[in-house]
């Protein structure tokens, strides 16, 4: 996934709603594990629009 | 580096705290870890509690963290109707607004009174097993990773419950019962700082718009947006944005502070335990899923775990038979509102802006007397059965 730290207010909300457990919140710092199967929950439900998928 | 300890908790929010406080009070030795610099902070609640569970928990109120006392709340229908249920009407129902930076650092504080050892900038990155058992965390702190072993887990990790799925627990949810939320704090509106207020209907499609006061012409102004309802991608700063931009009371509004989150809205796990794990709070997803409040949920469960923890001991026995007490405090004490909440929920998110004006019209009618459940129920069953069709019992 792509970050855009721009928008992210590291809130967490990913990490909490990601199926996989594959997002790890490091402070402000979005790690994505090898477990993500770019299902794009996160892009949809992010409050502020801040991921985006890296292939479509 | 190595620490060895009877309970590490994962988390210093309220349930964390809590946790700790009971098992080190109960003798226990107890460790900690929170993963960000500072305690409470920052913020992701928009920080209105109901009052009466705070005995419950042996918490007295204390200025330092009540930011504002509340007379009452109003509800808000998409048509503007407004349903005004206050003191008189709802007793103890009614609550403050919290400042949860100071909240949560006076209960980590009990903790820490209590002998537990606190580890800030420490978060946990998985779970340790010693031949299939659960034995302890990993962590990376300042100083660079760590392994605290410990006889029993406590996962009060909040929204993320990453520690529960480590250690083997699914605790994932589904899109009807998760919320994505955003708060901005706005000065300089013209609101009653004396009422929470609930915006209902289309304008947070399967969830709700919140006002909370944070004194005079100051207040949390959030929404949480049911996320199998999410539409345009950043759908929360969406429908908030438009709803301030409309709003004439918030127009001339400025933010202080933006803040981001999640919240689950099922009836929470089908068991907070394992062998060797307690879950507590918003890790083990026992929120109310109408409101979406968790602080005092968490506090009962942490208080719940840490006391079952200081009893399993006396038998070294941290197994989950062992932990069953725990699954047991929390269900007596909550399991049946949460379904109902739940239901309550479910059916809510799917009724039209017109019928959710005539129904806040119906609770603004006098002649309910008293506001509670049954006579709500009855008053809108006889306009719309279908709407309390399955509450039947409860009329």
């Amino acid at each position: 996934m792509k970050v855009s730290y721009e928008k992210c207010l590291h809130c967490g909300c990913c990490a909490g709603a990601c199926p996989k457990n594959a997002i790890y919140l490091n402070d402000y710092v979005l790690e994505f594990n090898g477990d993500c199967n770019n299902c794009g929950r996160c892009v949809k439900l992010c409050p502020v629009g801040a991921l985006k998928k890296e292939r479509a | 580096m190595r620490y060895d300890c009877d309970i590490v908790v994962i988390g210093a929010g309220p349930g964390g705290s809590m946790a700790a406080k009971y098992a080190a009070l109960g003798g226990l030795n107890v460790i900690m870890i929170e993963k960000k610099a500072e305690i409470g902070a920052p913020l992701r609640c928009a920080e209105g509690v109901s009052k009466k569970w705070l005995a419950e928990i042996g918490v007295t109120p204390d200025p330092k963290w009540i930011c504002a006392d509340m007379a009452g709340a109003t509800i808000r229908s998409p048509g503007g109707f407004t349903f005004q249920l206050d003191e008189s009407k709802a007793g103890a129902e009614v609550g403050y607004v919290l400042e949860r930076h100071m909240f949560d650092k006076a209960l980590a504080e009990q903790a820490a009174a209590a002998g537990a050892k606190i580890m800030m900038r420490t978060g946990c990155t998985g779970v340790i097993r010693d031949k299939g058992k659960l034995v302890g965390v990993k962590a990376r702190t300042m100083d660079g990773e760590i392994e605290i072993y410990a006889k029993c887990v406590v996962a009060a990790d909040g929204f993320e419950s990453q520690v529960a799925r480590w250690a083997g627990v699914d605790t994932t949810l589904d899109a009807k019962d998760i919320d994505t939320c955003i708060q901005y704090r706005m000065a300089n509106i013209d609101i009653d700082p004396k009422y929470c207020e609930f915006v209902i209907g289309s304008e947070a499609p399967g969830g709700y718009i919140w006002i909370f006061p944070k004194g005079e012409r100051i207040a949390n102004v959030g929404i949480g947006v049911q996320v199998a309802k999410c539409r345009h991608g950043a759908d929360p700063k969406y429908y908030l944005d438009k709803f301030v931009a409309k709003d004439p009371r918030l127009r001339n509004g400025q933010i202080l502070e933006i803040v981001g989150g999640g919240v689950s809205t099922c009836p929470g796990l089908e068991e907070a335990i394992a062998d060797n794990l307690v879950i507590v709070g918003d890790a083990a997803r026992i929120i109310d899923p109408i409101t979406g409040g968790g602080i005092a949920h968490a506090c009962r469960t942490g208080m719940y775990a840490g006391k079952v923890l200081a009893e399993c001991a006396k038998k070294n026995d941290f197994s989950k038979s062992a932990l069953k007490p725990y699954e047991k405090m929390w269900r007596d004490r909550m399991e049946d509102k949460l379904y109902l909440n739940w239901m309550a929920k479910e059916r809510f998110a799917t009724l039209p802006d017109d019928v959710l004006d005539d129904l806040v019209k119906i609770m603004g009618n006098s002649d309910i007397g008293e506001v509670n459940v049954h006579n709500l129920l009855t008053a809108i069953k006889a306009k719309y059965p279908k709407v309390v069709e399955g509450f039947e019992d409860l009329i």
